[in-house]
């Protein structure tokens, strides 16, 4: 049984401008020991989705698909059932997780806090020496526990959360932008520490990023979202450095590899913006921004399809009848794209 | 258009006179309180930035590269050394402060909090227009729009901020540095805040203003694939000081620096093995005896600043300022590097 499945999930949030559809439909899995990274822009539904795990979403998300932890939806779980899931299942680092610290208390109070509520047996001795084992293990000082907030550094603010996220031993952590903002030092700090973790503990992960090469060095696995769907998922580092879809393509082109000159003086970006949720392209959503896109893509929408061994992608550049109709434009390896699709 | 979009002109340009430089700049902060130290933010830094430049000044946070930039616009005081633009120290007072701001324009990291909510993109980007007492109001705000890919400017003129995309809005935050006509722009982290697809564009964005205008830029960031998108040269910075200083070809290629190897060494993708630096940056009101890296140098840990008898040096003898260099060879503060460039040449 996987660890984590989510099973055609579509969330769409109630609004007074009439209905946003966040995530239209992606299906996930996540093992045990396994780390699967998720990529794509601001508004793509990527913290939706992390959200919706431990059914943390306002009221007015309407959810729809199966969320199985463990082989149980967490949709259908009873409040208590769920309670229980939460910290001590499953547990999420949040995006900013730097200003999520209560800045009145002291930390050690802060980690000790879920330890507590969730084993009721645990005295407070036994909890505090817990702390100070989760803050070693996070690469803190054990007397760090007498610290308030604002006597930590951004990284090791972001390791108390880590250690917050770990104290009830969860079977599964989602990491949201856990290092945005983070000096790249600081950030490999970090990365080192939740790569060490999975390693050791043998925990399943989901990391949320946007920076494709954060996630290719971390994660097995990648999925790529572009306006609540999955376009691209497979191998993390196939994904990087030869994508299929060309959204994941220009994502991957966004934080040049260093000595790669073909990125030297010439940055590239992608233009337009990301759709609007509310209002969708019809066909293929990337469409109207997308290089090499067909005539067909305006009113035909790929599902994810079969894009070389252990990937899938959502363009009609995979799909085994696909023929090229503009034959002007072509991207990186196409021959070799469809040669593979076809396989 | 000026004689520096050509390119023939603006190598010849380069090695003369420097639009903007630093010369012995060093910033304190005195410290609050009764037993707070003073910080020395900036401790002794030659820079120069040639016409139509862009150069990259990295480091991490509390390394006092964003006190560099604030002392190069003007906003901070540099405690010794001074602050030259077109090869004129820089002078304070209020009316000739103003007629700088309106050569050396700032880019903030949060296009968000750097626009007003309440005014139109019109009147964010006609603010400097109006403050400088420039004519032609509306020809130049429709020029610096339409020069940042905000096409056609008319149709932006009457939007608000929260009617842009995060990419528009730093658009429009630079138009607002552009309108003025500057020759030099300060940007500290221009896309740190922005969506990844966006990045690219707003990187090009400056390209394009350096090749058609002969706009220097000195961009502030911790984020080396912008060096290497963008720079002309990268200067590096370390607790105050520039410890390495070249092109990003022969920077990157070859790091000379510790620090500068165990920077590049940790983004993703590196060929070289992870150094992870542990600790903290230091702290700018204690910095260590001798070279200020030394406590966190993996040279220096591993035993090969030893091996190379250079030890007693990193512990004890504090490295000369590196002097500001043109678009010459790589400069290095370090003492292991320095025995080996000789014993290599």
């Amino acid at each position: 049984m996987a660890l984590l499945e989510l099973r055609d999930l579509a969330i769409t949030y109630r609004t007074e401008e009439g209905p946003v559809p966040a995530v239209r439909g992606v299906s996930l899995t996540v093992d045990a020991g396994q780390t699967l990274g998720l990529a794509g822009e601001s508004g793509c539904g990527k913290s939706t989705i992390a959200a919706s795990i431990l059914r943390l979403l306002p009221g007015s998300a309407k959810v729809t698909g199966q969320i199985l932890f463990r082989g149980e939806d967490v949709l259908t779980m009873s409040w208590g059932k769920l309670r229980a899931v939460r910290w001590a299942g499953a547990s999420i680092i949040f995006q900013g997780a730097m200003h999520s610290l209560n800045p009145v208390q002291r930390i050690g109070k802060q980690i000790a806090e879920p330890i507590l509520l969730h084993t009721p047996e645990v005295t407070t001795a036994q909890a505090s020496r817990r702390v100070a084992e989760l803050l070693s293990q996070v690469g803190l000082p054990a007397r760090r526990a007498d610290s308030y907030p604002h006597e930590l550094s951004g990284g090791q603010k972001q390791r108390v959360m880590i250690a917050m996220a770990l104290a009830c031993s969860p079977n599964l952590i989602v990491a949201d932008e856990p290092t945005t903002a983070l000096d790249v030092m600081i950030q490999a700090q970090v990365l080192t520490l939740i790569g060490d973790l999975v390693r050791e503990t043998g925990v399943g992960m989901i990391m949320i990023s946007h920076d494709l090469s954060v996630l290719s060095a971390t994660c097995e696995r990648l999925a790529v979202m572009y306006a609540g769907r999955i376009v691209e998922e497979g191998p993390a580092h196939q994904v990087f450095t030869d994508a299929k879809h060309p959204y994941a393509e220009a994502l991957a082109w966004a934080f040049p590899v260093i000595g790669d000159s073909r990125t030297r003086l010439s940055p590239r970006g992608l233009p337009g913006d990301p759709p609007d949720p509310a209002q969708l392209p019809d066909g293929c959503t990337f469409h109207p921004r997308c290089a090499v896109a067909q005539p067909q893509c305006a009113t035909r929408q790929v599902e994810l399809w079969s894009a070389g061994e252990g990937r899938l992608a959502a363009c009609v550049r995979v799909l085994p009848d696909f023929t090229d109709e503009s034959g002007a434009k072509t991207v990186g390896a196409p021959q070799d794209q469809r040669d593979e699709a076809v396989a | 258009m000026s004689a520096l979009s050509n390119p023939d002109v603006l190598d010849a340009d380069r090695g003369t006179t420097p639009i903007l430089s630093a010369a012995g700049v060093r910033v304190r902060f005195a410290g609050r309180g009764r037993r707070r130290a003073a910080a020395t933010a900036v401790d002794g830094v030659n820079l120069d930035i040639a016409p139509g430049e862009i150069l990259a000044l990295v480091g991490e946070s509390g390394c006092g590269k964003t006190t560099l930039a604030r002392t190069m616009l003007g906003l901070e005081r540099a405690t010794q050394g001074q602050v030259l633009f077109d090869g004129k120290p820089l002078s304070y007072r209020s009316g000739a402060l103003r007629t700088y701001r309106r050569q050396v324009q700032l880019v903030l990291q949060d296009p968000t909090g750097s626009l007003n909510p309440r005014h139109t993109v019109y009147e964010a980007v006609a603010e400097g227009v109006r403050i400088h007492r420039l004519d032609n109001e509306v020809g130049r705000v429709t020029d610096a729009l339409s020069r940042c890919g905000m096409r056609p400017p008319e149709r932006f003129f009457e939007r608000y901020p929260h009617e842009l995309s995060g990419g528009q809005r730093q658009r429009v935050v630079i138009a607002g540095a552009l309108v003025l006509e500057p020759k030099v722009l300060v940007a500290d982290e221009p896309v740190a805040s922005l969506d990844a697809s966006v990045r690219g564009e707003i990187l090009a964005l400056l390209l394009k203003l350096r090749d058609e205008l002969g706009l220097a830029a000195l961009v502030v960031t911790h984020d080396l694939g912008l060096a290497w998108n963008i720079a002309d040269r990268l200067a590096v910075m370390y607790l105050g000081r520039i410890v390495e200083v070249g092109t990003p070809e022969q920077v990157f290629s070859q790091p000379l620096h510790p620090y500068t190897r165990a920077l590049m060494s940790v983004l993703p993708e590196s060929p070289i093995e992870p150094i992870v630096l542990t600790g903290e940056p230091p702290d700018a009101t204690r910095i260590p005896a001798g070279c200020r890296f030394h406590p966190r140098c993996p040279e220096f840990a591993s035993g090969a600043a030893a091996a190379a008898g250079v030890a007693e040096r990193c512990a004890n003898v504090p490295l000369p300022v590196l002097p500001a260099s043109g678009a010459g060879s790589t400069q290095v503060s370090c003492h292991l590097a320095e025995v080996k460039l000789t014993e290599a040449g």
